[in-house]
C-alpha cells in the first residue's frame, strides 16, 4: 500500500517568486535651491532567491542612488516619491527612518558602500566593532557570546579568527573590506547590497572579495545579492542578471552573458565596447568611448534620455518618451528603434571596422 | 624594425629602504631599467609591490637609498631647489585621484595659465593665453567655456583627470608618469582618457611611464611591460611577449586574477 506522502511542501509563490521586488520605485534629491533631481526614475526589478542582480552604468547614472533607496532608509537630501519596495513579501516602502533602521537594515537588507572599510574605527579592535554592531541592534548578548558567534561565523565564511583581535591598522585594504562584508552579514540579512565593493582593491583582494560574495550565496548566508560596479568583465563573472542605467533610468535589462556579449540599447553597446580584458586582440581592438557626458537630470530631456550622445539618434527621439520593451528572453531596453534595425546597425558597423 | 631608440630615463641598482625604529623595509630593490624615448612603459604588481615609491623616486619625491637615475644619458642631478625645478619640467604626473590634485581655491583658469607662465609664456598677451588655454581644453574634448571661471570641485572625476591631461599638453614634458590615473574613474571615462593620453603621446612624442594594479590596461596601452614583486623586477619584455606568453609565475598569477569576458575566471586560485 502506498502511504501518503506526510511532508507537504507549501509553495509560497510571493515567496518563491522574488525574494527582492521593486515596483516602479522613484525617489529624487531636493537641493538647497529647491530643486527635484529624479536620480531614480520609475526603476522596478525583482531579485529571486539565490540570484544575483548586477546593476552597471557609468558615474553619476543612478546606480548608488538606487542602492540607497533600495534599503528603504531615506534622509535629506534624498526623498521617496513613489514606488514601492517588498522584501520577501514584506513592503517597506513608506516606513518611518527609524523603523526601517531598527527592523531593516542588517537583518532584512544589508548595505555595503564603496569604503565600506572606512566604518572600521582605527582605536578599537574588529571584535569591540562587532561588539558595538549587536549592541545597536539592541541585542543583549555577552561579551563571549559575541566572541563565540563572531569566531564561528568568521571561520564560516573564510576569514581566519585572529582577525578579531586586530586593529584595523593591522590588516590589509583587501582583509579590512572581507572584514565589513562578513560582519555587515552576520544578522544574516536576505539581501545583500554591493555598492563597488572591491573597486578600490588590487585585482588579488578583488578576487578575494568577489570569492566571498559568491560563496555567501553559496552557503545561504545572503539569500540575494545585488552587485554594482561599472566593471562589466567583474559582472560578467559574478551575476545572474544585469540591469544597465542611464540618467536615472533602466535602459537594459537581461540575463548577464547575453546583456555583456550581445548587447541591445546602444549606451549599453558602447559600455561593452570599452571593456578592456588582458586577452590576445585587445591591442588592436580600438576602444570605443561613448563621446559626451550625461544630461543633467534637473532637467532630463523631453525625450530620450540618451540622444544627446546617441550615434543612431534620430529627430523623434530627442521629443518622444521612451518606455521598456519587451525583447525576448526576459531582457528589456529602452529605445524606439526596434531591436532588428539595431542589431543591423552594429553588424554594418562591424563589417566598416573590419575592412 | 623600428629605429634604434634614445634612451630618455634609466637607472641602475635602484634601492629605496625604509627604516623606522630598527626595522628596515626594502620597498624597491636594485631594480634596473631604461625607458626609451617616446615609448609607453607599464610598470605592473599588486599593492604593496614598491611600483609607486619607484614612481616618487622618478619623480623626485623622495630620496633615493641607492643607485643612479640617468635622464637623457646623463646622471640626474636636483640637489638644489632650482634644478629640481628644471627637472620637472621634463617629468611630469598624473596620480590617481584626481580630487585631491587640485588646489581647491584656485580656479581653472588658474590652472592652466600656470603651465603656460611656466613654459614662458608669462609675456604673452591675454588673448594669446586664452587661445593657448582652448586649444588644451579642446584636445581633451573639453569645452574651455564651461571650464572658465568654474572650481575643480565642480568637476567630475573624469573630467577634472581630462583637465590634468590639458595641463600636461602645454606642459610638453619629456616624461609623464601617470600613477593609476584611471583607478577612480569608471570604464566608460577611462577609455576616454586612456585615447587622450595615446594621442598626447603621438603629438608630442614623450615617454609615459604607466603604473598600475590592472594587467589588461597595461596590455592595452603599453610598448613594454616591466612587472613588479616585493620591489624587484620579476619580468619584462613587449607587452605582447609578457602578457600573451608569461613564464614568472607572479605575473601568470596577475593575469589570472583580472576578470575576463571569453575565458573562465577561475575563484578557486585565491
Amino acid at each position: 500500500m502506498d502511504m501518503p506522502e506526510l511532508i507537504v511542501k507549501v509553495d509560497d509563490p510571493a515567496k518563491a517568486e522574488a525574494m527582492l521586488e521593486v515596483r516602479e520605485l522613484t525617489t529624487k534629491y531636493i537641493t538647497r535651491y529647491k530643486e527635484d533631481v529624479y536620480a531614480v526614475d520609475h526603476v522596478s526589478l525583482k531579485v529571486a532567491e539565490g540570484k544575483s542582480l548586477g546593476i552597471a552604468g557609468e558615474s553619476g547614472c543612478g546606480k548608488s542612488t538606487l542602492a540607497l533607496s533600495l534599503m528603504g532608509y531615506y534622509f535629506a537630501p534624498l526623498h521617496y516619491t513613489s514606488g514601492e519596495i517588498i522584501i520577501d513579501g514584506r513592503n517597506i516602502s513608506g516606513m518611518k527612518p527609524d523603523d526601517v533602521r531598527k527592523s531593516i537594515l542588517g537583518t532584512e537588507i544589508a548595505y555595503i558602500p564603496q569604503a565600506a572599510m572606512n566604518a572600521l574605527n582605527p582605536t578599537r579592535k574588529i571584535i569591540n566593532f562587532i561588539e558595538d554592531v549587536m549592541q545597536a541592534h539592541g541585542l543583549s548578548v555577552t561579551k563571549k557570546d559575541v566572541y563565540d558567534r563572531a569566531r564561528q561565523f568568521f571561520e564560516r565564511v573564510g576569514l581566519p579568527a585572529e582577525v578579531l583581535q586586530k586593529y584595523p591598522v593591522e590588516l590589509s585594504g583587501g582583509m579590512k573590506q572581507r572584514t565589513v562584508i562578513a560582519v555587515s552579514v552576520m544578522l544574516l540579512p536576505k539581501v545583500l547590497i554591493a555598492d563597488e565593493p572591491s573597486s578600490a582593491l588590487d585585482v588579488t583582494s578583488q578576487k578575494m572579495v568577489i570569492k566571498m560574495l559568491k560563496s555567501l550565496i553559496e552557503n545561504d548566508i545572503i539569500s540575494s545579492l545585488i552587485f554594482i560596479t561599472h566593471e562589466l568583465p567583474l559582472l560578467y563573472n559574478v551575476v545572474d542578471d544585469i540591469m544597465v542605467m542611464y540618467a536615472g533610468q533602466i535602459v537594459e535589462q537581461g540575463p548577464a552573458k547575453e546583456v555583456v556579449l550581445d548587447p541591445i540599447h546602444p549606451y549599453a553597446k558602447g559600455l561593452m565596447g570599452s571593456i578592456i580584458v588582458p586577452e590576445e586582440g585587445l591591442r588592436d581592438a580600438k576602444l570605443a568611448a561613448i563621446p559626451g557626458v550625461p544630461p543633467n537630470l534637473k532637467k532630463p530631456p523631453a525625450g530620450c534620455r540618451f540622444a544627446e550622445r546617441c550615434k543612431y539618434v534620430r529627430p523623434e527621439c530627442r521629443t518622444n518618451s521612451v518606455a521598456l520593451y519587451e525583447a525576448g528572453d526576459g531582457r528589456t531596453f529602452r529605445c524606439i528603434l526596434p531591436e532588428k534595425e539595431l542589431r543591423d546597425a552594429y553588424q554594418r558597423e562591424a563589417s566598416k571596422n573590419a575592412s | 624594425m623600428p629605429v634604434e631608440k634614445a634612451v630618455c630615463l634609466s637607472g641602475s641598482g635602484l634601492t629605496k629602504v625604509f627604516a623606522y625604529s630598527g626595522q628596515k623595509t626594502v620597498a624597491v630593490d636594485h631594480v634596473d631599467f631604461s625607458f626609451y624615448e617616446g615609448e609607453v612603459v607599464s610598470i605592473v604588481g599588486e599593492s604593496g609591490s614598491g611600483k609607486t615609491t619607484l614612481a616618487k623616486m622618478l619623480l623626485g619625491l623622495t630620496s633615493v637609498s641607492e643607485g643612479d637615475i640617468f635622464f637623457q644619458g646623463q646622471k640626474r642631478d636636483i640637489r638644489s631647489q632650482k634644478k629640481k625645478k628644471e627637472y620637472w619640467k621634463n617629468i611630469q604626473a598624473i596620480f590617481q585621484d584626481p580630487f585631491s590634485s587640485y588646489n581647491i581655491f584656485r580656479k581653472i583658469d588658474a590652472v592652466l595659465l600656470d603651465c603656460i607662465n611656466l613654459r614662458g609664456g608669462r609675456k604673452l598677451s591675454e588673448a594669446k593665453k586664452i587661445e593657448l588655454m582652448k586649444e588644451a581644453c579642446s584636445f581633451v574634448n573639453l569645452k574651455f567655456e564651461e571650464l572658465t571661471n568654474k572650481y575643480p570641485f565642480e568637476l567630475s572625476g573624469g573630467q577634472m583627470q581630462r583637465l590634468m591631461i590639458a595641463r600636461i599638453f602645454l606642459l610638453r614634458p619629456k616624461i609623464l608618469l601617470a600613477d593609476e590615473p584611471t583607478s577612480m574613474i569608471d570604464a566608460c571615462s577611462r577609455a576616454t582618457i586612456l585615447d587622450e593620453l595615446m594621442h598626447l603621446r603621438n603629438e608630442i612624442g614623450m615617454t609615459i611611464i604607466f603604473i598600475t594594479h590592472d594587467i589588461g590596461l597595461a596590455y592595452y596601452v603599453s610598448d613594454t611591460v616591466y612587472i613588479m614583486e616585493h620591489g624587484k623586477f620579476v619580468e619584462s619584455g613587449s607587452a605582447d611577449e609578457v602578457i600573451l606568453h608569461p613564464t614568472a609565475a607572479y605575473t601568470k598569477r596577475l593575469i589570472t586574477d583580472v576578470p575576463k569576458i571569453h575565458e573562465e575566471w577561475d575563484l578557486s586560485t585565491v
